[in-house]
């Protein structure tokens, strides 16, 4: 279905996850960010967020473990930087799909 | 069951067996609360200790005994080095899951907010102290010190 995020509108399944990633810009993830009160995105964020788009682009399925292993965040900032899920949060905000995993 | 429409905010799990079968149910789930931002804690009682005793929760083994799932006949079950043998495809299996070994396994749940408690009755008839037990419990409570911490709606709780 579509959504209007940040004035553009996207292609989005029935949970707001961006189905086509091509959508996807910086202002969109503002916007989905401060919608799921994770605030103002700070450096550390935006380093993740590429991290996961990365990974994703790699099909690298994600999980929490391999963010713990991955150096680019430990897993308890992780949590503090997106509270409530970090992975289904942060995977949202990057504009691709929501992990199928339970790790 | 109508707060918040059934939601669940809390997962109270009790793990009270120490096969791997079990410990790893109980761990998934409460690591698995965490990633949908359901709060978790764990509650070790009797044999469920063995998991957070720093001696044995790397020596955990499956149940090939009294196990129908393992679909071997029971008294094979008990023959020396079935477990071991069980145990050690069990653990390839979930390494290619990119599923952690048990103390990693501990380690992600406490940097992911699970609290982990010790029931303070198993340890004393264990002959248990605190410094026997993973560093990164919570502490040593009482059933009831636990069921108060479960005193929030949408809170649920599950014995394993």
């Amino acid at each position: 279905m579509e959504k209007i995020i940040a004035g553009k509108t996207v292609n989005v399944n029935e949970e707001g996850y961006l189905t086509d990633f091509s959508q996807w810009d910086k202002s969109i993830a503002t916007e989905i960010a401060r919608e799921e009160q994770i605030g103002d995105l700070n450096e550390k964020h935006w380093e993740i967020i590429n991290y996961l788009q990365e990974q994703h682009k790699n099909e690298v399925p994600l999980s929490i473990r391999k963010i713990g292993k991955s150096g680019v965040v430990d897993i308890e900032a992780f949590y503090a930087l997106f509270p409530q899920g970090p992975l289904k949060k942060a995977t949202k905000i990057a504009g691709i799909p929501k992990p199928a995993s339970c790790i | 069951m109508n707060e918040y429409n059934g939601e669940i905010k809390k997962m109270m799990i009790i793990l009270s067996k120490a096969s791997l079968e079990n410990v790893y149910a109980a761990f998934i789930l409460a690591n698995g609360a965490r990633m949908e931002g359901i709060e978790a804690e764990i509650f070790f009682t009797f044999f469920g200790l063995e998991a957070i005793n720093k001696k044995k929760l790397e020596h955990l083994h499956v149940a090939t005994v009294g196990n129908p799932a393992m679909h071997i006949p029971t008294m094979l079950g008990g023959l020396p080095g079935m477990e071991a043998l069980a145990t050690s495809m069990m653990k390839k299996e979930m390494e290619k899951l990119d599923m952690p070994g048990v103390h990693e396994f501990l380690d992600i749940m406490k940097a992911s907010g699970v609290k982990l408690w010790a029931c303070k009755l198993a340890m004393e008839m264990f002959h248990l102290k605190k410094e026997d037990m993973y560093d990164g419990i919570g502490g040593i409570l009482t059933v009831g010190e636990f069921y108060k911490k479960s005193a929030v709606l949408g809170s649920h709780m599950l014995f394993i």
